[in-house]
């Protein structure tokens, strides 16, 4: 009697192939899609990016951050910085961003790391301020009251505005797609299976050899990285930065927090899940204003308390599917 | 004489940053619970003075009688009902919720209140002062520091000298057992948490006296009660005033310099620290 174990299953061959069509559709949108629909799907590329990231960060290495506007905020002023003085394309810069995204989180997690728990989530958040009001002083950035792109770099992207929107549309969802692509790999390699068992069980990964300080300081690089890397998209889409917008706890940390809960923490599908549900609550709620945002912290709560894998824990669960094949199982 | 007058004033509000640390210090040293909305509750404090002294028609002080009580209840029923179903070993539920909670907090002081700037109006004691030498010294800000000695020498006297301090220290050593002893858990932490908001209350009440507070100052409170306890060290009551000083003194000194950087020096003071002291100037000793 042969055995085997796999990772796919029906549904994860089914996920795929809905995906891919989704993919080609996406990449398609500037053809089919209006003005307001390509802005709209930009900037759910980005939240779902961060999402992810965050889940990953949060979800995975048990790293809560309440911080990570720091790198969002970081990302983009850097791309106004290098923008406007090295005379580059703007688009060119971001991988550019990302590595240096990585070098400051270095001494940043060399210095949050030696908080625990609760204390790391609030220690990043310092840091986060610390970075907002030292951007505040930048004079040449426009200070406390921040900057606008200038229309050469603007027109530098694009000279139309139609092509200008595309390509930074596309390079939202090529990042959205590298950084799903990178969990996915990342959870499925040796550091993956470390990282997953430090989820479930720090104590139990400890003893059979991980190091786990190693495992989380390598998720905090990477994840800040990438995350300066959506920040510089963010603002490119904006065209208009300031330390306020930048650095902002609840566009970039709240709101994310509250996807990835809501659509379920510790699974790649959660923050999809989650994003899809955050913008059609606020397209269809948005009109509230506070009431839409005090709906959102009590339904996170509740899933907190009543389900704290969220959504998509609910539903794995109960009928046992998994959309992106990580676990393996005996056949 | 600058400086020395600069050092002063530092001091000074050091006492109410540690009048924000010590609620935050409290609940960690009792139930490991760190409250992300525990700014927003400040802030929630100074909005309920400003009601109860608008429409009653007295001193923010005098007000005091009634928004500690309220307080206390609130976060009685808070732990009560919401908090203690998220104690566990996980940290992230009890993180969360209190991270929804202050969105909420925020949202709805927003939606009662606006988000104009408010005061509460505690007229001569504003700007009454003492004249040291060349010095002159606020009578409310000497208030609040001594009324943040008197707090924090009041709950080290609550925990090491009463029976409901007992309480709280075994509970603190170890839930399961103290719970085996015949303390009700969820009611000693119900108790911790309205303590903790007793404090905030008080707090809130001098915040909303010493400067301008609207719906959105919540987190910045947060972050400098949170500093006020990691620069003392974790656990440690007193060691929370010195933070406090610690922080007030270095945003003094940032702000004489440069007045953009008054919030920056206090947070590069405390990001030194934890460069230098990882566990705060003095830790508490480990049993």
């Amino acid at each position: 009697m042969s055995v085997t174990v796999t990772r796919r299953s029906n549904a994860s061959t089914i996920f795929l192939i809905v995906a891919l069509l989704a993919v080609v559709l996406f990449v398609a949108a500037p053809w089919w899609a209006g003005r307001a629909e390509l802005r709209l799907f930009g900037e759910f590329f980005l939240y779902l990016g961060l999402a992810c990231l965050w889940n990953l960060l949060a979800g995975y290495a048990g790293l809560v951050s309440v911080g990570q506007q720091a790198y969002v905020g970081f990302g983009g002023y850097l791309l106004f910085a290098l923008a406007i003085h090295f005379n580059v394309h703007p688009l060119l810069i971001v991988p550019v961003i990302a590595l240096l995204g990585a070098a400051i989180s270095v001494p940043v997690g060399l210095l949050v790391f030696r908080l625990h728990g609760a204390y790391f989530a609030i220690g990043t958040w310092v840091v986060a301020e610390v970075f907002r009001l030292s951007a505040a002083q930048i004079t040449i950035l426009g200070g406390g009251s921040g900057t606008s792109l200038p229309v050469s770099v603007v027109k530098s992207i694009a000279q139309s505005r139609s092509d200008r929107e595309s390509y930074v549309y596309w390079a939202a969802l090529f990042l959205v797609l590298l950084i799903v692509s990178i969990s996915f790999a990342f959870l499925r390699s040796r550091q993956g299976l470390a990282l997953t068992a430090i989820r479930d069980n720090e104590q139990a990964a400890e003893s059979l050899g991980i190091n786990i300080s190693r495992t989380k300081f390598l998720v905090y690089v990477l994840t800040a990285a990438l995350t300066a890397a959506l920040g510089a998209l963010i603002f490119l889409q904006k065209l208009r930065i300031s330390p306020d917008a930048a650095f902002n706890v609840n566009d970039w940390t709240a709101f994310v927090i509250f996807i990835v809960v809501i659509g379920g923490i510790g699974t790649l599908e959660g923050p999809i899940i989650g994003t899809l549900l955050f913008f059609l609550l606020r397209e269809s709620l948005a009109d509230l204003g506070t009431f839409y945002l005090m709906i959102l912290g009590v339904v996170a709560i509740v899933i907190m308390i009543r389900a704290p894998r969220g959504i998509w824990g609910f539903i794995s669960n109960k009928f046992g599917i998994e959309l992106f094949p990580i676990t393996r199982r005996v056949l | 004489m600058d400086w020395i007058n600069i050092i002063v004033q530092g001091i000074l509000i050091g006492g109410l940053y540690a009048l924000f640390a010590a609620g935050l210090s409290l609940i960690f040293g009792v139930m490991r619970l760190v409250n992300i909305a525990h700014g927003d509750l400040i802030v929630l404090a100074a909005f309920l003075g400003l009601t109860v002294t608008a429409s009653i028609g007295i001193h923010p002080l005098t007000a005091l009688l009634i928004v500690v009580p309220i307080m206390a209840m609130v976060g009685y029923a808070l732990q009560y009902l919401l908090l203690n179903r998220t104690m566990g070993d996980d940290i992230l539920p009890p993180l969360l919720v209190t991270f929804g909670l202050s969105v909420i907090i925020q949202n709805a002081l927003l939606e009662v209140y606006s988000a104009d700037p408010q005061k509460l109006q505690s007229g001569p004691l504003e700007t009454a002062s003492i004249s040291i030498g060349s010095i002159n010294i606020g009578v409310l800000p000497l208030l609040m520091f001594v009324v943040a000695i008197a707090v924090i020498g009041g709950l080290q006297w609550l925990f090491y000298k009463t029976a409901i301090g007992r309480a709280f220290r075994a509970t603190s050593d170890n839930a399961d057992i103290a719970q085996l002893m015949g303390l009700n858990k969820a009611h000693v932490f119900g108790l911790a948490m309205a303590l903790s908001l007793s404090v905030v209350a008080i707090a809130g009440i001098f915040l909303g006296m010493r400067t301008a507070f609207d719906p959105a100052s919540g987190p910045a409170r947060l972050i400098f009660g949170f500093e006020a306890v990691i620069i003392g060290g974790l656990g440690n009551l007193w060691g929370t005033l010195i933070g406090g000083v610690i922080l007030g003194v270095a945003q003094g000194i940032g702000a004489k310099i440069n007045p953009g950087w008054q919030l920056l020096a206090g947070h590069c003071a405390f990001l030194l620290v934890l460069a230098i002291r990882p566990k705060g100037l003095f830790p508490r000793v480990e049993h």
